[in-house]
């Protein structure tokens, strides 16, 4: 299999990272080396084989729905790099 | 007392119990070394004036009934520590400040131990040589143009350089057993479930784990009989029945059935490591194990297998990272773009690689062909060892397949580097412990390693083997201190 620019532009769109024609190139290249390599597990047949999608075999716990942690407003907003103290700032959103 | 630093954890906790010691100077001991080894660049962040306070404050109010009385220690910058930066290696969470504590941090703190700061590793743990860290790359005390392994490196570079008596790192596909092997130290990856991922930096939750990463066997099981808990903040913890490890460790393994997989004797390896592998189980022999030649039929599918579930797992968590709420944000036109140049900027070159496997693998008409798939070889990888587990209480494998690298030499072909990691990613894909242990010298005097791999909650057992195995092996590190000037 081969995995074109127009894929890896396409890819960069879902993942929200911007890549310029260079960074596509080199990307392509490295995919398509490592997808190459996973290629090896079409050896196999599955066809009856259960997925394993967690190795914890444990049903889920449920606890009392409690607010444990104090109020830490002012250290969470310090921590974002635009505010205006009392809001997350983007850019404008709606015209 | 001289050579503070020179002593192992269980040397230091009987010294300061016996209050030959005091966390002060043993706090001393350890920042001075560390102010004079900044050659290594193990640390992101150093936090030595908070921890010399902390060491006082602890001597001023000795609590001596605890595990780790006034002990000071660095950990991997994957852990998230309250007010303490954490950045996981990655120019996106460059100032970071966490507003909480890790469940493994806390657990070490609750016993006494004291942070003297933050060690440096790959971006998000995606590397095998530390080389993606955006804080540069770490230099292993064995040698200064070798890699120290990845991603736990400056963990284990610090462990061996002894800047800390111990640490812990976390390991997703081998990421404390390969860095441990590269450096003569020993890792233990616990099972999955084990050790709260609770305020860890998420990278592929279904197989991350946090692990002790010690100067030996005995100081591995007391670290890891502190950290291991269950914790209802994590959904994946499990409610069993923990050893007290140090206490329960014994060197008698007669009898134990250990296993021998054929399948990896991969094409290509050295022959050191086919001779080091050997030699392991002469040593296993020798403590009156018993040896069994098994299969794990599956191996070779380990790593592809691993290269779709981890990429994917980490697509997921990595969303989270938008320049918003935290971290780093690139000026964009508008919100869109600010996100795409956020990430493009605050991401390195493998991270955004491993970003863009995981969404193309589970974009719209791609999930049944390679992540579907994949989780399906999974279950075949376990099913191989719940089969294995049948007939042998243990398995011996190399840890690596190969000594350390040199810096540079595996950073442009993404494949050689991930090819590092075939014999510990089987044992995160099923969940499983297993623990490298030094075990030899390859003919340029660089460590090698050999993995115990355990089955689910045995962590004592495979603890056990290392211990006896270690006398035997009776390995000595060769770390000559050309870092200090």
């Amino acid at each position: 299999m081969s995995i074109d620019l127009k894929t890896i532009k396409h890819i960069s769109k879902l993942s929200r990272i911007s890549v310029d024609e260079k960074k596509a190139e080199k990307l392509a290249s490295d995919l398509n080396s490592i997808f190459d390599f996973i290629e090896k597990l079409n050896e196999l047949k599955t066809e009856n084989v259960e997925p394993l999608t967690s190795v914890a075999e444990t049903t889920l716990k449920l606890r009392p729905d409690e607010v444990k942690s104090k109020n830490l407003r002012e250290q969470i907003i310090k921590n974002s790099p635009k505010d205006n103290e009392d809001y997350f700032v983007v850019p404008k959103v709606i015209e | 007392m001289s050579d503070i630093t020179k002593q192992t954890l269980s040397e230091l906790v009987n010294n300061i119990k016996e209050k030959k010691l005091s966390s002060s100077e043993v706090t001393q001991a350890f920042v001075d070394r560390s102010e004079k080894s900044k050659e290594l660049n193990t640390y992101i962040t150093e936090d030595f004036s908070n921890a010399l306070d902390k060491a006082k404050k602890f001597d001023d109010n000795p609590k001596l009934d605890l595990k780790l009385p006034g002990i000071p220690m660095a950990v991997k910058d994957l852990f998230c520590t309250a007010n303490v930066r954490t950045t996981a290696g990655s120019k996106i969470l460059n100032n970071f400040v966490p507003t909480y504590e890790s469940t493994v941090t806390q657990n070490i703190w609750n016993e006494g131990a004291i942070l003297i700061g933050k060690l440096n590793c790959d971006e998000f743990a995606m590397g095998s040589s530390n080389e993606t860290s955006f804080f540069g790359n770490v230099q292993n005390p064995i040698d200064k143009n070798l890699v120290p392994g990845g991603s736990s490196g400056g963990s284990s570079s610090a462990v061996a350089a002894q800047l800390t008596p111990i640490t812990i790192g976390t390991d997703t596909g081998g990421s404390i057993r390969q860095p441990a092997s590269f450096t003569g130290t020993v890792g233990l990856k616990p099972t999955y479930g084990s050790c709260s991922r609770y305020g860890i930096v998420a990278f592929a939750s279904s197989l991350d784990q946090a692990g002790p990463m010690a100067q030996n066997v005995q100081d591995c099981a007391l670290l890891q009989e502190v950290i291991s808990s269950y914790d209802q903040k994590d959904s994946t913890s499990i409610d069993f029945k923990r050893n007290q490890y140090s206490k329960e460790l014994t060197k008698d393994i007669k009898g134990k059935k250990i296993g021998i997989p054929k399948e990896y004797r991969v094409d290509g390896m050295p022959k050191e490591i086919d001779d080091l592998w050997q030699k392991g189980i002469e040593y296993a022999k020798d403590c009156g194990a018993e040896i069994i030649d098994i299969s794990l039929p599956h191996t070779n599918y380990a790593l592809p297998t691993y290269y779709i579930v981890a990429p994917a797992e980490a697509s997921s968590n990595l969303a989270r990272y938008d320049g918003v709420k935290y971290g780093f944000r690139a000026d964009g036109e508008n919100l869109i773009d600010m996100y795409e140049k956020t990430r493009s900027e605050g991401f390195g070159a493998e991270v955004q690689r491993r970003i863009m496997i995981g969404t193309y693998v589970l974009s719209s008409g791609y999930y049944d062909a390679y992540y579907l798939k994949a989780q399906k070889v999974r279950k075949l990888i376990k099913n191989d060892f719940d089969e294995a587990y049948k007939k042998v209480d243990a398995i011996l494998t190399p840890s690596t397949p190969s000594s350390a690298f040199k810096i540079g030499e595996k950073t442009n072909d993404p494949v050689s580097m991930y090819l590092n990691d075939i014999f510990t990613v089987p044992v995160n894909l099923a969940g499983l412990p297993g623990i490298s242990i030094p075990a030899g010298h390859d003919s340029k005097g660089y460590p090698l390693g050999l993995q115990i791999i355990g089955k689910a909650f045995d962590e004592q057992n495979i603890l056990n083997i290392a211990y006896a195995m270690e006398e035997k092996i009776n390995f000595k590190n060769k770390i000559t201190d050309w870092w200090i000037k």
